[in-house]
């Protein structure tokens, strides 16, 4: 099992319901995020392209975030979720300083935070939050070991790109163009 | 003049003062204002899975669904799936608007403003109080001037129960800033050409359509939820979507043609659209000829509107205009031209969304799949009442002779004409202000307060201590929709539906539902018959039973939807009757050649913004509604501020930079509260762009006092519509300070 | 033209618009981590190559310093903790992979390593010491049997203590100032020049002066080479890795740290330590005050830097509307 998103940056309008349904979901305390929306313009005007996404932790394969965290609080869980116990979390912000995505928070009890891909809601069968909010259904959650998924089929037939792939890290956030 | 002038003081409601706060203290035992009401959970209505039923009222599309808690503690907001205007996804306010429940700004009991060494302040008071300071001066009001001298504007669901009073009460001046500031324009421009409205949710079959053509309208910031959803699914089925618009709109990102029009000159690319359409003989002929009527003159008035002609208007070069046009036939009839929805713009608006629906007719599209549909409504019985009295006087014969096609009250109007009357023996003298913060709404803010100040009663109810209450002489506090029963939502659409709004919680504060407040009015006057039910559950339940469901039934639904009976697409080549004169689609209007209006469109040159100066737009930021979630705890988090978006070239001509701060100035040297700068290739160099709802005075919304600019400070300009009196606001020109201190 | 802009409102505290995950305590840490390897270093070197009697101040006064550096060292660590209670959690695990957890376990051998080797001494330096308990008299004894593994393993502790306090900011690649393999050595050796200056600073004897004006001069030779080469390392690499370079080149660090670190830090006391080699006269307070000063520098701005350094989304500030 391997547990990814996409995300149709065609579909997307950037409306930010992504972003206050994890908030209430998630009960994110105020003045922080799991996630967020970017827009990026390129060209001059007339001639102008608009990339609209909707950004959170990447859940990579390599995480840096796992690897620098001293006490295992920061752990893949099944489908390679990167999740932080917040009973071992430390908070040494030594995650935190080795996301190149700058994902994570303190959150203000003391552990570390990010988007949890809502595991709870998954292992009850749901979808994120933030995926099943979104009003244009840009978001794909899923498994891509299996075939057959949604999300399987969408990095199949779509064009895709993952965020500085170059950061080494294996995001398993996709955007399909 | 100067001393009226003085007469009402804006109060800050935050600076009640230490005199009000004491009086508060001795006058209110029953109340206080910062106690939490025990939460009684026999009250709450909840329905399957614990959840209760409510439709959204942070904007109008009405979206419904339900609302969880969690350990007692208010949660989330999802959408009902059964609901076709939300499909059971919310949109951000909507997902957000539990914050409106939780912001602790809200207003917290009734205040009554009084003089105290002589000085202006708002004291606390009972509702008891309230009611009898409130019906006292009606009963003033009518004695020396005539029940007609009072007016509402209302906005929003629980308006109608005001308006119910007012109506009994005997005046009909009752509008909707929806109207003149919004859909006005549109809803005459589409009843005169087809002989019906394009309504809200808009008719509009975007799901199904292959073209959509959008003047302005931007859908995607415009988070009017079903909408966005069709129009994601047309996009991403392949329909080919135009956008016209100064600004780089979402819409236009998505859209296979981007027309960066020069503002204010969309009627001579619509009329050079129709000319390429008749010209090349793309129109729907059959069509033409069995539904519509003054093709010829049409043909004839549009000669000279070649692409040609268009293009130095419009700066749209003519080959994409003829491009354009040919996609839009190769469409029909399941093509859109969009009608819009904020439609007041230049004064000259219902001429210019007429053309699109003329452009509509002669592609066929109206009563077509892909094009527009016939919307079904539930009908629920009311029960009945006496008939209202009939009012002597309107505002309309305050006006005589103005505006002759309006067929719904003109809030502007009806401020204008308090501040002067232009026939003698009319005066209003009486507002309920209902839902509607009118000082961020009516463009020309200060004409707003100068009728304020002709007034004997202004009655704000309202959430929020918006700008219009620190000018009210009784501020009434409604509870918010999360809190509240309210009526049915019946509004029309693909399948004729009901939904429940149940309360969630209990009534924070003093607050209470304005069915409540309405009935205890109309007690004070003696017109409680005109409230058959004391309660709203009754009335509710007694609606919902007249159509064999029950109150009980939709607590656990939700939502019902109702078989459907008609076709939604009607115009098959069957005969069919319109509803205008000619009993055909008019593309010439004999009604607006008979007022001396032009019976076919025709283009006129607007004002250009002098040098140095720049055309000011505004529009919608998708996590925000208007200025009524600018202070809500949870979508401020989205977004706390608008800020101005300037073209790079502009910006390296006057050193503005990005993410800096300056203030806007208008023709008329009002300036703006300091706003940010966002540079951006997406806007054109001869206009500025805002988020409208920004930039609040009033210190009590602590969250969005002070936050950006508010656009209608800077509309202190409009250009009416001659026909039926819509207010053009985008007739302002613009130009920079750099200095914010 | 590319515009970025993040139109939620994205503001996490901390980390927006720019990272700040660290603040005082970390290179407080880092300084007073560089500064007790540095002083273990010699005083262990030293005391193997049997200089007892003429370094003095080296293998016998310096380390009576170390334990309560490295006291404040780890008071200042956990006070960054942002969920304290929970800082045993280090101690559950060991890490390889995480130089934080490793760090965490370097410490706490050379902690007690520290202690030992400074009891040591105590009574060298102060004759009329008494340890009130004889236990603790004989356990000192009996350990100091083993001095001589004890120094060994000191030059080995103390030798990752160094290098882990650079490696511990180079291991974070995502922030683009310290993606260096240069910063480990440069942390190493500026440990060693700040113990070496703290021996200077306390040293009675003109021979042991003079030798660790000659090493720390060395010292900073290495350092300043380190410096440049860093740069020129980060010059011929990717844009985000330029980006962070021009920070100290035209950009906001640019002053203090080509004043303080490079300037005051530095040049200045090699100018003068080499002067004093030559036999001018200046007391060696000042130099070595200086060099102390550099490293302390060095520490606040390179955590710094770095945390301003980022992959994504550079001037937020400017992009969130
Ligand atoms: N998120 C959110 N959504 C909302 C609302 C809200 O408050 N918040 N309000 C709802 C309501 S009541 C309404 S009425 C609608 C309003 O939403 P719309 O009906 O979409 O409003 P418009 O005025 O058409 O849209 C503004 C757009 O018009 C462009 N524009 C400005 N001047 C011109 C011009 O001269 N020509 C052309 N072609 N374009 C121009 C602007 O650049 C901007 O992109 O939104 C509804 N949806
Ligand atoms: N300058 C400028 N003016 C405009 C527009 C623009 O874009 N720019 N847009 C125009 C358009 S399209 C429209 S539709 C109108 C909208 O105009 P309004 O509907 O007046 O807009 P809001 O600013 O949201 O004001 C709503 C008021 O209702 C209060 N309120 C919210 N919920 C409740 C409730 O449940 N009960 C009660 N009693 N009060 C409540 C809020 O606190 C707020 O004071 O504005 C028009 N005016
Ligand atoms: S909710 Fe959907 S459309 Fe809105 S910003 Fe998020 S991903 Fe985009
Ligand atoms: S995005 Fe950042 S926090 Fe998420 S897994 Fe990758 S490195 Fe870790
Ligand atoms: S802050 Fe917590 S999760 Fe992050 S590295 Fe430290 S212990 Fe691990
Ligand atoms: S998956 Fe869950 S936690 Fe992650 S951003 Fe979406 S809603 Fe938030
Ligand atoms: S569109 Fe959004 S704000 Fe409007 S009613 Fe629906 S959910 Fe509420
Ligand atoms: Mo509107």
């Amino acid at each position: 099992m391997r547990y990814a998103m996409a995300i149709d940056t065609k579909r997307c309008v950037g409306c930010a319901d992504c972003v206050v349904a994890c908030q209430r979901e998630n009960n994110v305390p105020e003045g922080f995020c799991r996630d967020w929306i970017v827009e990026e313009t390129t060209g001059t005007f007339p001639e102008l392209q608009l990339e609209i996404r909707s950004e959170r932790c990447n859940h990579c394969a390599d995480a840096p975030c796992v690897r620098c965290c001293p006490t295992e609080a920061s752990h893949y869980e099944e489908g390679g979720v990167v999740l932080v116990d917040h009973d071992s979390c430390i908070g040494c912000k030594a995650c935190i300083a080795s996301c190149p995505y700058d994902a994570r928070f303190v959150h203000p009890e003391g552990y570390v935070d990010k988007c949890t891909f809502c595991i709870h809601r998954v292992r009850e069968g749901k979808q994120p939050a933030c995926v099943e909010v979104c009003p244009t259904h840009a978001m794909i959650f899923g498994d891509l070991d299996d075939k057959n998924s949604e999300i399987s089929k969408a990095l199949r037939t779509r064009k895709y790109k993952t965020l500085i792939p170059e950061a080494g890290t294996d995001p398993h956030v996709f955007y399909l163009l | 003049m100067g001393k009226q002038l003085n007469r009402r003081e804006f109060i800050k409601i935050a600076g009640m003062g230490v005199g009000g706060m004491a009086l508060a203290s001795s006058a209110l035992k029953p109340f206080s204002l910062f106690a939490q009401p025990a939460v009684n959970e026999a009250l709450m209505a909840t329905g399957s899975g614990g959840a209760t039923p409510t439709y959204c009222e942070i904007c109008f599309w009405k979206c419904a669904g339900w609302v969880h808690k969690k350990d007692g503690q208010p949660w989330k907001i999802i959408g009902n799936p059964d609901d076709t205007h939300s499909n059971g996804r919310f949109c951000p306010r909507g997902t957000g608007g539990i914050g409106a429940y939780l912001d602790p700004d809200r207003l917290k009991t009734p205040l009554i403003r009084v003089e105290e060494r002589g000085k202006q302040v708002f004291r606390e008071a009972s509702w008891d109080e309230a009611f009898t300071y409130i019906a006292d001066k009606m009963q003033q009001i009518k004695e020396k001037y005539g029940a007609e001298s009072l007016a509402a504007f209302t906005h929003g669901s629980g308006g109608s129960y005001f308006k119910n009073v007012i109506r009994a009460f005997g005046s009909n001046n009752i509008a909707a800033p929806s109207y003149a500031q919004c859909r006005g324009p549109r809803e005459e421009a589409y009843l005169m050409t087809f002989g019906e409205g394009v309504g809200s949710p808009e008719r509009t079959d975007i799901a199904n359509t292959k073209c959509l053509v959008l003047i302005g309208s931007h859908i995607g910031e415009n988070m009017h939820n079903g909408q966005v959803q069709e129009f994601t699914q047309a996009h991403m089925s392949g329909a080919t979507v135009i956008t016209v618009d100064p600004r780089f709109s979402t819409a236009a990102s998505k859209s296979k043609y981007w027309l960066p029009i020069k503002p204010a000159t969309d009627t001579a690319l619509l009329l050079a659209w129709i000319h390429v359409i008749i010209e090349e003989e793309l129109y729907d002929k059959e069509y033409v000829k069995k539904y519509t009527y003054g093709f010829e003159e049409l043909k004839k008035a549009v000669r000279h509107n070649t692409p040609e002609w268009a293009y130095p208007i419009t700066t749209i070069k003519p080959h994409v205009i003829r491009q354009t046009a040919r996609e839009m036939a190769a469409a029909a009839p399941s093509v859109i031209i969009h009608p819009g929805r904020h439609v007041t713009w230049y004064g000259d608006d219902t001429q210019r969304v007429r053309a699109g629906a003329i452009l509509n007719a002669l592609l066929g599209s109206w009563g077509r799949r892909g094009g527009f549909y016939a919307p079904v409504k539930a009908h629920v019985p009311k029960p009945k009442h006496p008939p209202y009295p009939k009012p002597k006087k309107e505002w309309r014969d305050a006006l005589p002779g103005k505006y002759p096609l309006a067929n719904l009250s003109l809030s502007t109007a009806i401020r204008d004409i308090t501040v002067e009357s232009p026939v003698d023996d009319f005066a209003i003298k009486g507002w309920f202000v209902y839902g509607t913060n009118l000082i961020q709404t009516l463009p020309q803010p200060e004409l707003t307060k100068k009728a304020i100040q002709n007034l004997d009663l202004l009655v704000a109810i309202d959430i929020m201590p918006s700008e219009i209450t620190g000018w009210a002489d009784v501020v009434l506090p409604e509870c918010t929709y999360l809190e509240r029963y309210d009526d049915l939502r019946t509004s029309p659409g693909r399948i004729p539906a009901i939904a429940l709004r149940a309360p969630a919680f209990e009534p924070k504060y003093n607050s209470k539902p304005a069915y409540w407040m309405a009935v205890q009015l109309a007690r004070r006057l003696g017109l409680s018959e005109y409230f058959p039910y004391e309660r709203i559950e009754d009335y509710l339940d007694y609606r919902l039973k007249a159509v064999g469901s029950s109150l009980e039934e939709m607590k656990k639904l939700g939502v019902k939807n109702l078989p459907l009976e008609e076709d939604l697409y009607f115009l098959n080549g069957e005969p069919y009757e319109f509803a205008t004169p000619s009993g055909k689609i008019e593309l010439y209007s004999n009604t607006l050649a008979e007022y001396g209006f032009d019976p076919i469109p025709r283009y006129e040159a607007h004002e250009e913004p002098p040098d140095g100066f720049y055309r000011l737009l505004y529009g919608r930021a998708p996590m925000h509604s208007f200025g009524r979630t600018t202070n809500n705890p949870v979508l401020t988090e989205l977004k706390i501020e608008n800020e101005v978006w300037i073209h790079p070239k502009v910006a390296r001509e006057w050193g503005i930079e990005n993410g800096s701060y300056i203030r806007l100035e208008n023709q008329d040297s009002v300036i703006s509260n300091k706003i940010k700068v966002k540079v951006t290739e997406r806007i054109r160099h001869d206009c500025v762009y805002m988020v409208h709802g920004f930039g609040h005075t009033q210190k009590q919304l602590h969250r969005g006092f002070n936050r950006g600019a508010d656009d209608t400070q800077l509309i202190t300009r409009v250009k009416t519509d001659p026909i039926m009196g819509g207010t053009g606001m985008r007739v302002n020109f613009v130009t920079f300070r750099k200095e914010v201190a | 033209m590319k515009e970025v802009a993040i139109t939620s409102g994205r503001m996490n505290h901390g980390v927006d618009p720019l990272l700040h995950a660290w603040g005082w305590e970390i290179p407080l840490y880092l300084f007073l981590g560089g500064l007790v390897a540095g002083i273990l270093f010699f005083s262990a070197f030293f005391y193997l190559r049997h200089r007892e009697n003429v370094f003095t101040a080296a293998i016998k006064v310096a380390p009576l310093y170390t334990p309560v550096f490295l006291a404040i060292g780890l008071a200042a660590l956990f006070l960054d903790l942002s969920h304290k209670l929970y800082f045993w959690r280090l101690y559950t695990t060991i890490r390889w992979e995480s130089p934080m957890s490793w760090g965490a376990w370097t410490l706490l051998f050379i902690f007690p390593l520290s202690v030992i080797w400074a009891a040591f001494w105590v009574k060298d330096v102060y004759p009329n010491w008494d340890w009130k308990f004889p236990i603790i008299e004989k356990t000192i004894a009996w350990l100091a049997q083993f001095k001589k593994w004890f120094a060994w393993s000191l030059i080995l502790f103390s030798g990752i203590l160094g290098m882990y306090t650079g490696i511990l900011l180079s291991a974070f690649n995502a922030r683009p100032f310290w993606n260096t393999s240069i910063l480990g050595p440069l942390f190493l050796v500026s440990g060693l020049s700040t113990g070496a200056a703290f021996i200077l600073l306390i040293s009675r004897s003109e021979q042991e002066r003079h030798r660790f004006s000659q090493i720390d001069s060395f010292l900073i030779g290495t350092e300043l080479f380190l410096i440049i080469h860093m740069f020129m390392g980060f010059l011929a690499s990717t844009s985000v890795q330029i980006h962070a370079a021009e920070m100290f080149l035209g950009g906001p660090y640019t002053a203090i740290f080509w004043t303080f670190v490079v300037g005051i830090g530095l040049l200045l006391p090699l100018l003068i330590e080499i002067m004093e080699l030559r036999g001018v006269t200046v007391p060696a307070v000042i130099p070595a005050m200086l060099v102390l000063f550099g490293g302390l520098m060095l520490r606040f701005v390179v955590v710094d830097a770095g945390q301003s350094s980022r992959w994504l989304y550079k001037f937020m500030e400017q992009l969130v509307f």
